[in-house]
């Protein structure tokens, strides 16, 4: 058998009977689009008297919005002029919130891509003044920073949800546990920074900086998005399968670990991913917990650690003379953060997609 | 390997509120025994305590003596999880997990208590599982693809063969074929007729012909108003339950009066 998909044959042009009747042509919308950009245009380059993409395109989307509407509303009626009206306001809204992303990913890839070459992977600042140089103490500090982050986080984080979707249900401790849990959601990172900071002045000495400080602190604001992600997913699996599971004589605790967290571990997956992006990119914590260092330190047990933020901050706002080269490594840091997090979703989608419930036949 | 159950004044709760009220009956092995009842009136919430599955509710628990074979299972420092391991379910929609295939669900029970078989000894239960609930030759060509990719009344036979997988003493059901369209229901109810020669069978439903079809002995369970809770009102042998019952109330369920 062919695995073509089949679709029911229909001819292109429309039947024309009274159920078709009083609708716009499909080109309409088009002809309009063409004829409203030029009109917002004209009247940007009339009112400015110069050549503004911005304003000619916000006004050439009023004039088709209210363009559109009126042939909609005399042609076809009330209800498909609303229709048409909300739908495009909708795909307006989308393109708008599109906008800043794409404007962020063009700038960083303009201005970083320069720099993005091997030297840049296999150099650290030190002794560096001037061009040349790299970002690879920060990057092994990113790394090693969040996976530790990580490692302290995903187990804490899932069995915290574990306790509150399977055992707590409603008890005291549990209802202050979620409490806390949203409390600390709202902390600001930098609290995060300084509560590491004194932790560790107080175990290690005043003044103790180096990369497991950054990892704690990073911890503090990465367990509660995982508690709450993984708990809301444990919520959703069904409790039929808890009790097919138990009526088969299998203790709670096997239940959740070969049936619950299962059915649930690709969203979870994703959970943790979107707690790590969230927190690699934070730069206040790590200033204060981790520290600042031009050379490259793969031991997050002593010593400051550099991470690719903090390096972005720190070339962005101390740069030397001349400025540029300072600069280029900035953006090609923010460009490798980008990447990073690019690459850390793709796994999170793999990992989700393998592990996901089947459902095919 | 079919055991005797008898309850003795047995009421059952919800925290405060009480479901059930003073049940004795006996459940005769190698037999089916369907409880029948209007929505409500506690029958699945019996059955549910019959493999202690009804603590799984927070806040509920049972009074009085369930016993099987003499054993009671509501002793002090008896192991719910050994209960069920040898009281198996059957729910009242198919619920087979997602996340594994055919086989992996038929053999979950297995699996998950860890008794180690051989791979050998393992296809053999699967496919003894799955001919015992009448799938294996619907299936025996995907045993490896997932179970929710089942019809609804495969799903449900896949629910039955991973139960009596588990070689239990007695099998539960609850309403089995509630979500079944009719041809699903007979191929059901064909097979609760072979595996009572082996099992204690025990069916709640609300489908009275299916009571009469399939049950040896019928349980009429009623409730006396809302916020009351339910009783058994008579249990006898389905033929005497459906032609001259004793109980007046009985008589108006079964011939339709209300319920």
């Amino acid at each position: 058998m062919s695995t073509a998909t089949l679709t029911p044959k229909r001819s292109s042009a429309p039947d024309s009977s009274s159920l078709t009747a009083g609708q716009l042509p499909g080109w309409t919308t088009w002809v309009v689009g063409l004829a409203s950009l030029a009109v917002g245009f004209l009247a940007a380059w009339l009112l400015t008297s110069s050549f503004s993409i911005g304003l000619g395109v916000a006004l050439a989307a009023v004039v088709f919005l209210v363009a559109m509407h009126i042939a909609s509303l005399t042609v076809e009626g009330g209800r498909r002029a609303a229709d048409r009206l909300a739908k495009h306001i909708v795909i307006g809204m989308f393109l708008l919130a599109l906008l800043p992303l794409i404007s962020v990913t063009v700038t960083a890839v303009g201005n970083g891509i320069s720099r993005l070459d091997p030297g840049f992977f296999g150099n650290s600042m030190r002794n560096v003044v001037g061009a040349g140089g790299g970002a690879a103490h920060a990057i092994w500090g990113t790394l090693i920073i969040t996976g530790i982050a990580m490692l302290i986080s995903v187990p804490i984080g899932l069995l915290t949800a574990v306790y509150l979707a399977e055992y707590g249900q409603g008890k005291p401790l549990a209802r202050s546990i979620t409490f806390f849990v949203d409390v600390m959601t709202g902390i600001p990172s930098i609290v995060a920074g300084l509560f590491a900071y004194a932790l560790f002045g107080v175990l290690f000495g005043i003044g103790t900086v180096n990369g497991f400080a950054g990892a704690v602190a990073l911890s503090v604001l990465m367990i509660p998005v995982v508690v709450r992600s993984t708990e809301e997913l444990l919520r959703i699996v069904p409790n039929e399968l808890r009790e097919a599971s138990y009526a088969l004589g299998v203790p709670k605790w096997k239940t959740i670990m070969r049936i619950v967290i299962p059915t649930a571990i690709s969203g979870i997956v994703a959970g943790v991913i979107l707690a790590l992006a969230r927190i690699i990119g934070e730069t206040a914590p790590l200033m204060i917990a981790a520290g600042f260092t031009q050379s490259l330190n793969t031991n997050p047990g002593s010593g400051a650690m550099m991470t690719l933020p903090v390096f972005v901050y720190d070339q962005y706002a101390r740069p030397g003379i001349p400025r540029e080269p300072y600069w280029d490594r900035a953006w090609a840091g923010a460009l490798t953060l980008i990447l990073i997090v690019m690459l850390l979703n793709l796994v999170g989608r793999l990992i989700a997609k393998r592990f996901a419930p089947k459902t095919g036949r | 390997m079919s055991k005797r159950i008898e309850a003795k004044n047995v009421d059952i709760y919800y925290s405060k509120f009480k479901a059930v009220e003073d049940v004795n009956m006996t459940i005769e092995p190698r037999a089916v025994t369907a409880f029948i009842g209007p929505s409500g009136c506690g029958k699945t919430t019996f059955l549910r305590t019959l493999n202690r599955m009804h603590e799984v509710i927070p806040g509920a628990y049972v009074d009085g003596e369930i016993t099987l074979d003499g054993e009671n299972l509501y002793g002090n420092g008896v192991d719910p999880v050994n209960v069920r391991r040898k009281v198996g379910m059957v729910f009242q929609r198919p619920n087979p997990f997602p996340t594994m295939s055919i086989k992996e669900n038929v053999l979950a029970g297995l699996r998950l208590n860890n008794k180690n078989a051989s791979r050998t000894e393992q296809d053999e239960i699967a496919e003894k599982a799955l001919r015992g609930a009448n799938l294996w030759e619907e299936v025996k060509n995907r045993l490896d693809l997932p179970g929710s990719g089942l019809s609804g009344g495969q799903q449900q036979r896949l629910c039955i063969a991973r139960a009596i997988a588990m070689a239990p003493e007695v099998l539960l059901m609850d309403e089995p074929c509630s979500a079944l369209d009719p041809i699903s229901t007979l191929a059901i109810e064909d097979l609760i007729q072979e595996l009572k020669s082996k099992y204690t069978i025990v069916i709640v439903t609300h489908n009275m012909q299916q009571a009469a079809r399939v049950s040896d002995t019928t349980a009429f369970f009623n409730i006396a108003g809302t916020g009351q809770p339910g009783k058994l009102i008579e249990m006898d042998t389905t033929e005497k339950i459906f032609s001259t019952p004793s109980v007046q109330a009985t008589e108006d369920y079964i011939t339709g009066r209300f319920g």
